[in-house]
């Protein structure tokens, strides 16, 4: 069984706690969503982080915290070791970004930073692409867990390209994998699950919905759905038609 | 002395990190701290000295994706 860092998670969804319209709509998209875990982060202090720190922590989830918004290795490994000691917990989700446009990681600071960061005793996610070459030496600089893309951060287009996608899933079984980022439906949700990837994270795609308590819902149904789905192991597809009614005993009419 | 706090120019009198913490009153609160882009854990802020010019950073817990 994976697991993330030892631990298994109750479900496969991990949800974001931003751009919601209030405290209360954050909390009610978490307890309608089932979500395992929360992704937070760290922002100068203006006087709501104390309420906020207050919040989470109610919902009795993992909490993960993330390197947002930082473009340089330097300046994530050093977000990472405030979040450790803020957060309590090793966990970080690592982003190192490469353009301001598409969000997407910046592969060598990414590497830089996880090995920096695996040597000092954190728990890495990595938020990467499906580069399968990047996704090993990420693995070689100690990430045990992987957080490939689905799309661009808030794009909502689902998964970009499944074909990378699945080839990253088969090329390392026993790495525990989150699509991360660019979801925009929970159809998309249970697709990366049905793959057999181990959870998804979002947060764009519930905080921007019109009832985001009920997305959240949606989304906590659809990635537990598609889990189940890939557990049961799926039918092939194929090109022609096979009856499912038997045709032994049809009348001669 | 004059110091930047969050990117904002402060007057301080404090002599260490941990003190200017104290004078800003941030004392109780979940906050972690940077001097100059560099991590300082709160177990070496009473050690910390600032100097005139220095950026400190004060970090707290927010919403995230």
């Amino acid at each position: 069984m994976r697991n993330f860092y030892g631990v298994t998670l109750d479900t496969p969804l991990m949800l974001g706690t931003a751009q919601y319209p209030s405290p209360a709509v954050l909390e009610a998209a978490f307890r309608g969503s089932n979500a395992s875990v929360a992704t937070v982060s760290l922002r100068r202090e203006g006087g709501q982080g104390q309420a906020f720190w207050d919040i989470i922590r109610g919902f009795g989830v993992h909490i993960l915290p993330n390197t947002a918004g930082c473009y340089s290795a330097r300046e994530a490994i050093t977000t990472a070791q405030m979040a450790r000691e803020v957060f309590e917990t090793n966990w970080i989700k690592l982003e190192v970004i490469g353009h301001s446009d598409t969000l997407q990681p910046d592969p060598f600071g990414l590497l830089e930073a996880t090995k920096t960061l695996a040597a000092d005793g954190f728990e890495v996610f990595p938020y990467t692409t499906e580069d399968q070459v990047l996704a090993a030496r990420l693995l070689d600089a100690g990430a045990r867990v992987l957080m490939p893309w689905g799309a661009p951060i808030g794009s909502g287009l689902g998964l970009n390209n499944r074909y990378g996608l699945k080839t990253l899933r088969a090329a390392f079984p026993d790495v525990a994998m989150v699509i991360d980022a660019g979801l925009g439906l929970p159809s998309h949700a249970a697709d990366a699950m049905e793959m057999g990837f181990d959870a998804v994270l979002l947060n764009t795609a519930v905080a921007q919905a019109g009832d985001p308590a009920a997305m959240a819902r949606a989304f906590g149904m659809a990635a537990q759905a598609g889990a189940l789905a890939h557990a049961a192991d799926p039918m092939g597809p194929r090109d022609m038609a096979a009856p499912s009614t038997p045709v032994l005993g049809k009348a001669w009419l | 002395m004059k110091i930047e706090v969050n990117g904002e120019a402060r007057e301080v009198n404090s002599a260490t990190v941990s003190d200017a913490l104290q004078e800003l009153g941030w004392a109780n609160a979940r906050v972690a701290t940077a001097l100059n882009g560099t991590f300082v854990p709160a177990a070496a802020r009473d050690d910390t000295p600032l100097t005139a010019g220095d950026r400190l950073e004060v970090l707290a817990p927010m919403q995230g994706g």
